[in-house]
């Protein structure tokens, strides 16, 4: 890959003329040595098991491998159709998608990695319910993602992208980051502002911790996707009004690190600390345990 | 870099929870499944850190199990991987590690098949993206994002030269290789990863070449 930074993602996209987007397809295309119908083809299957599984989880009541959570997107798409929601209409879609596909992601169900797991609904939701508003067609949504993509990379290679490693900021707080910036060029906007709209995404969810009940990625996860869905559009606004990043995007990632490598150990996925070792989290654990006996 | 392209973030497709205890956890079982090159008729899997905490409800005993059983990240027998295990004749031991690990997300796996006994230790670094630390206690650095070889030899001069002299014949371009010996022209484990898959012809020459005891392939990518 020619770019290693955001600033340099930027500046090849000025100087040569090219959207992130096309700068990701050309150095994919590079790297792995395929054509570039295959890499724009594997990427377009990728989209349908993300909006199949924005669909399973809308559409039926998914409920979680510990059945402690489930129902919640349909829950939040009813109410998004049935009445005026606080968020209004389309952040509610986007809330609802993302909470779907992370629920169908702890039922053990079939989701792609954006860019983990843990943080699986923020990218479809926003994507899905983008392309129901705005008419957009599949192919211009799959190219969306290798923007998405290029942003993640920079992210992942400068700081983390796992819980594990430096907290929730690194998972939910990357796919919000790499939604925003991905819609930020599906509206138009250019290279600049999708590099803003990553630094003011990532501004917002610095030093989350990763604190999972019971170790799933459950409570609160899913939630925390769902708001998320909201936090990435909502930056995308401001960096398409114009508004900047004052701390450099790059920066900001560097700060992820940061923040994350003092994070203690407790904070990051164990479920020794944070929300799992509340009095109610340790309640749900114990619940858990008794069903299923851990063998170690 | 740690992550290689833009299928490294955006991907994998994986059956969840978690794509570091999961989905990672599978890719590790299954490169030690393929080392060994069968199904194990036993395995002990030794868990660290976070993988040691919080196992269970990621369900990364039946993702280290269902790779050791070769299936990849979105194959939808990973929640019943324990019956399967039973029926293709796998014993496996669940052990918590001791002792700090390399890595907050941290597995050993030892496997033995047919007299033939192998170990792999890796890191699951997110997003479903390994890191391979050791091969039957050599350092391996491997990522599982390439065709890999896997050869044993011994620690004497011109091995590597060979290595590399057969798979230029082959027309193989090597990205990454990683040598490590346990001692002075003692045993010694080299780690290749390439372009594209080895074919059955490169492996006849290179188990042919002298002091070559062993060649694997790991294979991640089909």
């Amino acid at each position: 890959m020619r770019f290693r930074t955001l600033a340099e993602l930027m500046r090849i996209c000025r100087q040569e003329s090219l959207t992130i987007t096309e700068l990701m397809i050309a150095e994919q295309a590079h790297e792995t040595g395929e054509s570039r119908e295959a890499i724009v083809g594997q990427m377009a299957a990728y989209y349908q098991v993300m909006k199949t599984a924005v669909h399973k989880g809308i559409e039926s009541d998914v409920q979680s491998r510990s059945g402690l959570v489930g129902g919640d997107a349909r829950k939040v798409n009813e109410h998004t159709a049935a009445s005026e929601p606080c968020v209004g209409e389309w952040a509610g879609k986007a809330m609802a998608y993302a909470l779907a596909v992370s629920e169908v992601n702890a039922s053990m169900g079939r989701i792609v990695a954006t860019p983990t797991a843990g943080s699986c609904g923020i990218i479809p939701g926003v994507f899905v319910s983008a392309q129901e508003r705005f008419g957009w067609t599949d192919e211009k949504m799959v190219n969306g993602l290798f923007c998405a993509g290029a942003i993640g990379y920079v992210i992942a290679n400068n700081s983390f992208i796992s819980g594990a490693e430096g907290g929730c900021q690194a998972e939910v707080g990357s796919a919000i980051g790499m939604a925003a910036g991905a819609l930020v060029e599906l509206r138009g906007g250019s290279p600049e502002q999708s590099v803003h709209a990553v630094g003011l995404a990532l501004k917002n969810t610095l030093g989350l911790i990763c604190d999972p009940v019971a170790g799933l990625v459950e409570i609160p996860c899913i939630v925390r996707n769902g708001l998320g869905a909201v936090n990435a559009l909502a930056a995308a606004d401001m960096a398409l009004a114009g508004v900047r990043s004052a701390i450099p995007s790059d920066e900001v990632i560097g700060v992820m690190l940061e923040v994350g490598s003092k994070m203690p150990g407790e904070l990051r996925e164990t479920a020794l600390g944070g929300l799992a070792q509340t009095p109610t989290g340790r309640k749900l654990t114990e619940k858990i345990n008794a069903a299923k006996p851990p063998s170690l | 870099m740690r992550f290689k392209n833009v299928f490294s973030i955006i991907g994998p497709v994986m059956v969840g929870p978690s794509s570091s205890h999961t989905a990672g956890a599978v890719r590790i079982g299954r490169v030690a499944r393929q080392l060994l090159g069968r199904t194990p008729d036993q395995a002990v899997i030794t868990l660290y850190g976070s993988f040691a905490e919080t196992y269970s409800g990621h369900g990364t005993d039946l993702a280290i199990v269902g790779g050791l059983l070769n299936m990849d990240t979105d194959d939808d027998r990973i929640p019943e991987a324990f019956s399967e295990a039973e029926k293709a004749g796998m014993r496996f031991e669940l052990r918590r590690g001791t002792g700090t690990a390399p890595h907050p997300n941290f597995v050993k796996i030892e496997a033995a098949a047919d007299g033939k006994e192998i170990s792999v230790s890796g890191a699951s670094i997110g997003g479903g993206n390994i890191e391979i630390h050791t091969m039957n206690d050599f350092a391996a650095g491997c990522s599982g994002y390439y065709p890999t070889l896997v050869i044993a030899h011994d620690d004497q001069v011109g091995v590597l030269a060979s290595i590399t002299a057969a798979a230029s014949d082959a027309g193989l371009n090597i990205g990454f290789m990683n040598v490590d010996r346990k001692e002075r022209q003692g045993a010694a484990l080299t780690v290749v990863e390439c372009d594209r898959r080895p074919d059955g012809a490169l492996l006849d020459a290179l188990s042919s070449l002298p002091h070559i005891h062993g060649v694997s392939v790991v294979d991640l990518t089909s």
